[in-house]
């Protein structure tokens, strides 16, 4: 096939994709500092009612109806259909901290009620949330240490099962496809709920998955090779995996895509934030994990080494 | 190079293939709405069916397939909307001290049930259903022990009548006691000692006073939180009960909170006045006549106002049980337990006390939201817990009390009303709800219905991918991918109780993606292999020798990851680590061993020089540094 007989000069361009890599990281971080992130419910506080009209929605008047009824606050986004939609409200201080649940139902229904009294539409209440003030916060705290202790297990794994310089590599990858997306995230603002945490995470899976594909690739390459520059080695192995990590990200895809199109709304954050994560992690893979090692003149000799540690797992079960 | 597998090896992957399939069965056979029918008191038997028929007859709703368990009677309906008009109708019928409470009935095929195969539990996002994060006040739990404490120490240094200046708490787990010498403090601490092994003591003087520092001991404010949390779980299991929901979770999530998860809850309002009843006891004796007005407080018991001792005499969380019961001449009673050093201070109390009248406040937790200003000028938000007490028995001691005594003369109703109020009063500490989420059960069935038809389609598309890019050999990474999502299946299902939310079946697609990728990895090696002229059986035996590293490397580094995901996070972050670890596992299962097998079983030791893995182009044989490869 196409893939396999053309040798892709990668490597080549690999200071141009560095460079605009690091205007990407950039970009996102400064995105994240100045536009921070569009936080759901989760992640912040208040109630949210989610309702389903029987037909199309318009949100104006939606905002118009609650600002006549004392929501002032209220946001209304739609949500998956142009007839489903969300209706925001920061947590009521006036109740006591005990009732405020209590509180989101009745607010819930009572929304429901006035929407559909003054719409004519038929208004199904789907179901409300209510996170306190407390909690909230905990979340993003959690979801961060959770992403840096699965950085830190990987870079002592990958050291152990290859060298320091490809973990360095692998978690300079990570860590570029992860602001990416967060950048992206905030750039467009995109809703950052749990949901999304969770797809961020499986990014990191994702994008791991890639990397060791291609190192474990440079390794054989730099074992089994004996002329070469390290540069031509990243090179051909580039090459060599370039099929499967063009297939294995279009199989991915698809099935993101699916979720994407027929999954419903709930689990439409979740799909995206993968979407741009697979995306970017492809590409990481190739130009950002070996470029790193490259970067850190990585020689034959670093990989000597491990020969007998590996040499377990090389036999077939 | 013969590629095939021993016999024995076959017949395993066989086996697992048929334990897989099997132990995923149970999934095709959807629950019956159903109702379960019991008595607070008395057990149900045959002779109560009637009522119920009757009931469900005057509604006009269709039921089948009851049956009579040991206490309880159940019942089928033919869908939801029928299931809560027969509660309602049977609830009219039967009246109060009847719990109905709303059920799911398997109608999995016993053979299936005796081999131990059973159904995948769907999460709240699923089913549709309430969920609490309520969080326990470790404080006041902690503040409530030393109060106990303090009014202990009181009446032990009277009894030895030593004299003290005074005690009182200084801090929620610190109390001091001053004395006018050091003979008393001595005395004292000698006393106290054996008595508080929980307190730490210390003496200390400042101006001429000489004071006894009592302070708990870390080890025991840990124990008391993790006693507070089950205390609190197992009163918010009870009160669930009450609730009439199938399956309800109560869980513990970290040092101070609890996990409540109600499927099929209709009414949220309901749960939460139910679960939020936050509600302690404590007994205090009726203040003597003449009394310092400074050492009681007045409350209202039936209209009458009476005046109740400051002193704690025992605290609700010292007893174990209130149970209603008819005492031997029939008249209806609480009959109250109590913990051992309970039963010795309630001894304490009332062996001098014969005659007087013994008094239990119910202290009814609220709380509301206070606003101050931190060092940096912002505005924080805490939660400030105030109480409400209410005297709710009045009774006169008739004779020294142990761990175990009766209240009596009570109206039948009074003691029914009594017994739970207190048992739920014995709570260890108040708690609130810090994060709600109210699913409702149409909405539920959508994600369910959405989510399934996107693992068909993604399964679909890949499974059409697969063969149209490797052929015969993608038609065995296909035959693995099914195995795969019905191991996954079964592994949830039967032997990791694990529940299926939203973004697990997420997980089990994105398994689905992923998991053909160590195919993929073969496949291209044995391309490879193939390109550069090796033979067809070597070829396959050195694409799957040679991927193998690969596929372990890359998979254990994402196990890893999801295992911290698994570790770290709660809720939906949970329920996708778990289906993504276990598909990991299986995949790997299925996509090197179960691949394999059916490749060894079309191609194993054939001669034929072609297989049938897409299209490859045969290589030049040429040194590798050849190839022409940008060097700078």
């Amino acid at each position: 096939m196409l893939l396999t007989e053309k040798q892709i000069d990668f490597m080549g361009v690999r200071k141009i994709a560095g460079v605009g890599s690091i205007i990407l990281v950039i970009v996102s971080i400064l995105s994240l500092a100045f536009n921070s992130l569009e936080f759901g419910l989760d992640f912040t506080s208040g109630t949210s009612v989610r309702l389903s009209y029987s037909e199309a929605v318009v949100v104006v008047d939606v905002n118009q109806t609650l600002r006549e009824n004392g929501y002032e606050d209220a946001v209304v986004v739609t949500f998956g259909s142009d007839r489903d939609i969300r209706v925001l409200l920061p947590v009521d201080e006036t109740v006591a901290v005990g009732d405020q649940a209590a509180q989101a139902v009745i607010v819930g229904e009572s929304i429901a009620e006035m929407l559909q009294s003054s719409s004519g539409s038929e208004i199904t209440l789907l179901g409300s949330d209510y996170v306190s003030a407390k909690v909230g916060g905990e979340l993003v705290e959690s979801g961060g240490i959770g992403m840096l202790v699965a950085l830190a297990i990987i870079m002592v794994y990958i050291a152990m099962r290859f060298q320091f310089k490809f973990s360095v590599g692998a978690v300079v990858a990570l860590a570029h496809d992860l602001i990416i997306t967060l950048g992206i995230f905030s750039l467009f603002r995109i809703e950052f709920n749990l949901n999304t945490l969770a797809a961020l995470l499986a990014i990191i899976g994702y994008s791991l998955n890639d990397t060791i594909v291609v190192s474990d690739r440079i390794r054989e390459n730099f074992r089994r090779l004996r002329k070469g520059t390290p540069l031509e080695m990243v090179n051909i192995s580039l090459n060599q995996t370039l099929s499967r990590t063009l297939i294995t990200s279009l199989t991915t895809l698809l099935v993101l895509f699916s979720i994407l199109f027929i999954g419903g709304e709930s689990t439409q954050g979740f799909a995206v934030a993968l979407i741009i994560g697979v995306v970017i992690g492809t590409y990481s893979s190739i130009y950002i994990a070996s470029n790193v090692i490259l970067y850190m003149n990585v020689t034959r000799e670093d990989l000597m080494l491990p020969v007998k540690e590996g040499a377990e797992l090389d036999d077939i079960p | 190079m013969l590629n095939k597998y021993p016999a024995w090896k076959n017949i395993l992957i066989l086996i697992v293939v048929i334990l897989g399939f099997l132990y995923s069965l149970p999934n095709l056979y959807p629950d019956d709405p159903a109702l379960q029918i019991s008595h607070e008191l008395t057990e149900l038997s045959e002779g109560d069916m009637p009522v119920i028929t009757s009931a469900l007859e005057a509604a006009e709703v269709y039921f089948f397939g009851e049956e009579i368990e040991t206490e309880s009677i159940r019942i089928r309906l033919n869908n939801l909307d029928d299931q809560l008009r027969a509660k309602t109708a049977i609830e009219d019928a039967l009246g109060e001290s009847y719990i109905v409470a709303l059920n799911l009935a398997p109608t999995t095929p016993s053979w299936l049930q005796a081999i131990g195969a059973g159904k995948m539990n769907l999460g709240l996002d699923l089913q549709g259903g309430v969920h609490f994060l309520m969080e326990v006040d470790m404080d006041a739990a902690i503040i409530r022990r030393m109060e106990d404490n303090l009014s202990n120490v009181r009446t032990i240094l009277r009894e030895q009548r030593i004299r003290s200046r005074g005690l009182n708490l200084i801090s929620n787990s610190h109390l001091e006691v001053r004395f006018a010498n050091a003979e008393d403090r001595s005395q004292a601490r000698s006393e106290l000692v054996t008595i508080f092994p929980e307190l730490q003591m210390q003496n200390r003087e400042t101006e001429g006073v000489f004071i006894l520092d009592m302070r708990m001991l870390p080890a025991t404010a840990l124990q008391i939180q993790t006693d507070t949390l089950q205390a609190n779980r197992t009163t918010l299991l009870n009160r669930v009960d009450t609730l009439g929901v199938s399956e309800p979770t109560v869980q513990q999530q970290g040092s101070d909170r609890i996990v409540v998860e109600l499927p099929g809850m209709q009414d949220p309002a309901q749960a939460i006045r139910i679960l939020q009843r936050i509600a302690t006891l404590e007994i205090h004796l009726e203040s003597e006549l003449g009394a310092s007005s400074l050492s009681y407080e007045t409350y209202d018991y039936e209209g009458i106002p009476v005046n109740v001792d400051n002193n704690v005499v025992l605290q609700g969380d010292r007893i174990s049980n209130a149970v209603y019961q008819l005492d031997q001449n029939s008249q209806p009673s609480v009959v109250l337990s109590l913990d051992a050093q309970g039963g010795n201070q309630m001894n304490r109390a009332t062996r001098d006390n014969v005659g007087r009248r013994m008094d239990i406040l119910l202290i009814e937790t609220k709380s509301r939201t206070i606003t101050s200003i931190n060092e940096d000028g912002e505005e924080i938000e805490n939660i400030e817990f105030y109480e409400e007490k209410e005297l709710i028995m009045h009774a006169t001691i008739q004779q020294a009390l142990g761990r175990q005594f009766s209240i009596t003369g009570l109206t039948p109703r009074e003691a029914s009303d009594l017994a739970p109020l207190i048992r739920s009063g014995s709570l260890a500490a108040p708690m609130t709800i810090v994060e709600q989420s109210v699913i409702g059960p149409s909405m539920g069935q959508e994600n369910l219905d959405q989510g399934l038809l996107g693992v068909q389609v993604a399964a679909g598309l890949v499974v059409l991918f697969m063969l149209f890019y490797y052929r015969t050999f993608g038609m065995a990474a296909n035959a693995a991918l099914i195995m795969n999502i019905l191991m996954i299946v079964a592994v949830m299902s039967s032997i990791i109780p694990a529940t299926l939310t939203l973004p697990g079946i997420v997980g089990i697609v994105l398994t689905v993606g992923m998991a053909v990728d160590a195919n993929v990895l073969i496949f291209t090696r044995i391309r490879e292999e193939l390109s550069e002229g090796a033979p067809a059986q070597k070829a396959i035996d050195a694409g799957y020798n040679r991927a193998f590293t690969t596929i372990i490397d890359a998979n254990l580094t994402t196990f890893l990851v999801a295992a911290v995901l698994y570790t770290i996070g709660t809720g939906p972050v949970r329920g996708f680590a778990i289906t993504l670890m276990i598909g990991i596992i299986t995949s790997m299962f299925t996509a090197i061993v179960g691949t394999r097998a059916i490749v060894n079983l079309i191609y194993g030791g054939k001669s034929g020089k072609t297989l049938s893995i897409g299209s490859y182009r045969m290589k030049a044989k040429q040194d590798d540094l050849n190839i022409a490869v940008g060097s700078k």
